[in-house]
C-alpha cells in the first residue's frame, strides 16, 4: 500500500486541536444542513399527509386550489356528474376547514376538520389506537390524535367538549397525525363538518375519486374533465406536488430552509479549506522535500486529496450519529426531522465535495512549491 | 564517456532583477562520473549551490546545456525535470528534511513511494538501506527520537535506497561532530565505491577533503581549480586524519 495514506493521516493528526476544529467545522456544517434538508423532508411529508392517506386516485378540486387546506369550495352536484363518468369507480365529498374547540373547563382552541363520509372509502382516520371509527357516523362524535389531548383538553376516550357549540364526544383515538400548522386535526362525519364549519349542504371542500381497476385512467381524467367546469382533476400525485409546492415555494418556508442548507454547506467549506490550507502550509516543507526528490504533483495532490476525504469521512460519521439522535428525538414532534437514505447519500457525497473542493484550495498553494526551496532553509 | 552521469557545459546563471541581479554562475563546466565522489568548494556566496540546484535539475540555468544519464535537461518543464530528479537522483540536505510524523523506514521508503515502489518489497528495502547505514534497529523510531547523526544517515539511506546514478549531498557534515561526520563521509564515501553511484558533496567543511576522489572549487561563479576531464581523478588517502 502507497504511502500516501499515511502521510496524509499523520499530517492530518499531528495537530490534533486543528483537527478537532476541522471536525467541529464538518460536523457542524453536515448537520446544518441535514436538519434543514429532514425539515424540508418532514415539511413535505407533514403537508401532504392527508393526501397521502386518502383512498384517492383523482381529486376534483375548486379551480386554483393550492392545497388540501385551501378553503374553497365546490359545488357538490358536481358528484353526480363525475359518477356517471365511464370509469369511476366511487365519488366521495370531502368537507374540510377551521373551528373552534371548546374545552370542558371553558379553553377555546382552533381545530381542523376533516369531515368524510366514514362508510364510504374516502379520507378516515389511520392509525387508530383506541375505540372505533364506525361510530363517527353518528352525530356529535369525533376521532382525535392523542398528541393533542393537552391542547384538546381530553384526557381519554369518551371525553367530552364542543365544537362551535355542539357538544362531541370523543370515540376514536389516533397516534402520530400531527398537522404541522399546530392546529389539531379533528375527524368527524361529513354531515357533521357541515356544521362545524359552517359549509352549506350544496358545497364540498373536495371530491375523493376511486377509479375502476380496469379503467383507462386518460380518458377517465378526460371525461371528468369535460364534466367539471370550472374545478379541476388532478391525479394524487399531482396534488401531493400542488400543495408541497404552494407551502414549501408559495410560502417561502422550503426557501428558508434551503438558504439555511446552503449556508451549512458554504460554512462547512470555508472551514474546511481554511484549515487544510493552513495545515498544507505548515507541511509546505515537507511538500516541497517531496518535490525535491523529484515526486510528481499528483502524488502531493493525493496527499492532501486524502487528507480532505479523511475529513470528510470521519466528520460525516460523527454528523451520521448527531443526525441518528435528531431523527429520534424530533419523531414525535409537531415537525419530524426525515433522514431518509437517500438523503444519507446525498449528504455523504456531498461532504466528500464540500472537503475536496476545499483541498483544491490547499492545492493551489503547492502548486507554488519552489522545491529548490529545501536548499534554502 | 559511458562513465559520466552528469555533464554541465558552459553553464551561466543569473538572478535577481534590475539592481537586485546577480550572476551566480559564468559558465561553468562539470563533469560528475559514476564511482566518483567529487567535492564542490568555495566560500559563502561562491555559487556552489547554484550549481547543485542547476545540476540536480531544480534550477534551469540562463545559458548552457545540463545532460543527466544522457537526458538534456533543456525545454524540460517542471513535471519533466522532476521525473529527471526521481529517476536518477539522490538528495541528502543540510537540514535532513526528514518527514517528523513518519518513522525512520517509512522515511526512507517515501523515495521509493514516489517512484510507485510500494508494499511489502519497498519496505524490505528500506529496512536494508537502514542496515546499510547501521540504523537498522531503528526502523521504528520517529525523526525526534534521533541524533543529528542518525537523522542525516537516515536522509542517506533514503537517498541511496532507489539506486540512484547519483547523489548530490549539500552541506551533509556541518551539522554534525567529528564522529558522526566521519560516520556520513564514509557512508557517501561506499556509495560512491561500492555502488558505483556518482557523489557530489557540496561543502566548505575541510575535514572531508581527505575522503574525495576529486574537488571542484568554485569562486565568483567560475571554477578555480579542478582536475581536468581528461586528467586521472584526484584520488587522496582514505585514511586522512578528521580534526
Amino acid at each position: 500500500m502507497s504511502l500516501v495514506m499515511t502521510l496524509a493521516a499523520r499530517n492530518l493528526f499531528h495537530d490534533r486541536l486543528r483537527f478537532i476544529a476541522t471536525l467541529i467545522g464538518i460536523v457542524f456544517s453536515v448537520v446544518l444542513v441535514m436538519v434543514q434538508m429532514g425539515l424540508f423532508l418532514g415539511f413535505g411529508q407533514m403537508v401532504s399527509t392527508m393526501i397521502d392517506h386518502a383512498s384517492a386516485d383523482l381529486w376534483v378540486l375548486p379551480k386554483g386550489a393550492k392545497c388540501f387546506e385551501d378553503p374553497s369550495l365546490l359545488d357538490v352536484k358536481l358528484r353526480e356528474k363525475v359518477a356517471a363518468v365511464d370509469g369511476v369507480a366511487s365519488v366521495v365529498p370531502l368537507v374540510i376547514g377551521f373551528s373552534d374547540w371548546r374545552t370542558e373547563s371553558g379553553e377555546v382552541t382552533p381545530v381542523f376538520i376533516v369531515g368524510s363520509d366514514v362508510k364510504a372509502d374516502g379520507l378516515q382516520p389511520w392509525n387508530v389506537v383506541e375505540g372505533d371509527i364506525r361510530t363517527l357516523s353518528q352525530w356529535g362524535t369525533v376521532a382525535v390524535d392523542r398528541s393533542y389531548f393537552d391542547r384538546l383538553g381530553i384526557k381519554k376516550l369518551g371525553d367530552t367538549a364542543e365544537i362551535r357549540g355542539h357538544k362531541v364526544k370523543v370515540v376514536a383515538l389516533t397516534d402520530g397525525i400531527r398537522s404541522f400548522t399546530t392546529t389539531p386535526y379533528v375527524f368527524v362525519d361529513q354531515k357533521d363538518a357541515r356544521f362545524y364549519t359552517g359549509t352549506l349542504p350544496s358545497k364540498a371542500s373536495d371530491l375523493i375519486i376511486r377509479v375502476k381497476p380496469d379503467a383507462d385512467r386518460g380518458k377517465t381524467i378526460a371525461a371528468i374533465r369535460d364534466r367539471i367546469g370550472d374545478a379541476e382533476v388532478l391525479t394524487t400525485d399531482e396534488f401531493r406536488k400542488r400543495s408541497r409546492s404552494f407551502w414549501l415555494f408559495g410560502t417561502g418556508a422550503g426557501a428558508a430552509l434551503f438558504a439555511g442548507a446552503i449556508l451549512g454547506v458554504i460554512v462547512g467549506t470555508v472551514i474546511v479549506a481554511q484549515t487544510l490550507y493552513s495545515s498544507t502550509k505548515d507541511h509546505i516543507s515537507e511538500f516541497a522535500t517531496l518535490r525535491a526528490m523529484g515526486s510528481s504533483n499528483n502524488y502531493i495532490y493525493n496527499v492532501i486529496i486524502y487528507q480532505a476525504l479523511l475529513n470528510a469521512v470521519i466528520g460525516f460519521v460523527i454528523a451520521a450519529g448527531i443526525g441518528y439522535e435528531v431523527v429520534r428525538i424530533t419523531e414525535k414532534s409537531a415537525l419530524p426531522i426525515v433522514i431518509t437514505p437517500w438523503l444519507v447519500a446525498a449528504l455523504f457525497l456531498l461532504t466528500i465535495v464540500m472537503c475536496i473542493a476545499s483541498g483544491m484550495v490547499a492545492i493551489v498553494r503547492v502548486v507554488r512549491i519552489d522545491p529548490a526551496s529545501v536548499f534554502m532553509r | 564517456m559511458n562513465d559520466i552521469i552528469i555533464e554541465a557545459r558552459e553553464i551561466k546563471k543569473t538572478l535577481g532583477r534590475g539592481a537586485g541581479e546577480v550572476q551566480a554562475l559564468r559558465g561553468v563546466d562539470v563533469t560528475l562520473r559514476k564511482g566518483e565522489l567529487t567535492l564542490l568548494m568555495g566560500p559563502s556566496g561562491s555559487g556552489k549551490t547554484t550549481l547543485l540546484l542547476v545540476l540536480g535539475c531544480m534550477l534551469t540555468p540562463s545559458s548552457g546545456t545540463v545532460t543527466v544519464c544522457g537526458v538534456s535537461t533543456s525545454d524540460a518543464g517542471k513535471e519533466e525535470l522532476a521525473r529527471i530528479r526521481r529517476d536518477h537522483i539522490g538528495f541528502v540536505f543540510q537540514s535532513y528534511h526528514l518527514f517528523p510524523t513518519m518513522t525512520a523506514r517509512q522515511n526512507v521508503q517515501l523515495a521509493l513511494d514516489i517512484r510507485g515502489q510500494h508494499g511489502r518489497d519497498a519496505a524490505r528495502k528500506s529496512r536494508d538501506a537502514l542496515a546499510l547505514v547501521g540504523l537498522e534497529p531503528k526502523a521504528k523510531s520517529l525523526p525526534e527520537a534521533l541524533s543529528g547523526g542518525e537523522q542525516q544517515r537516515v536522509a542517506i539511506a533514503r537517498a541511496f535506497v532507489a539506486n540512484p546514478s547519483v547523489i548530490l549531498a549539500d552541506e551533509p557534515t556541518s551539522a554534525l561532530d567529528a564522529d558522526n561526520g566521519r560516520t556520513i563521509m564514509r557512508i557517501l564515501a561506499d556509495a560512491a565505491h561500492k555502488r558505483d553511484c556518482a557523489v557530489l558533496v557540496v561543502t566548505h567543511d575541510p575535514r572531508i577533503v581527505a575522503f574525495a576522489d576529486r574537488i571542484i572549487k568554485i569562486e565568483d561563479g567560475l571554477l578555480v581549480e579542478a582536475n581536468s576531464d581528461e586528467a586521472e581523478p584526484l584520488r587522496l588517502p582514505k585514511a586522512a586524519s578528521w580534526p
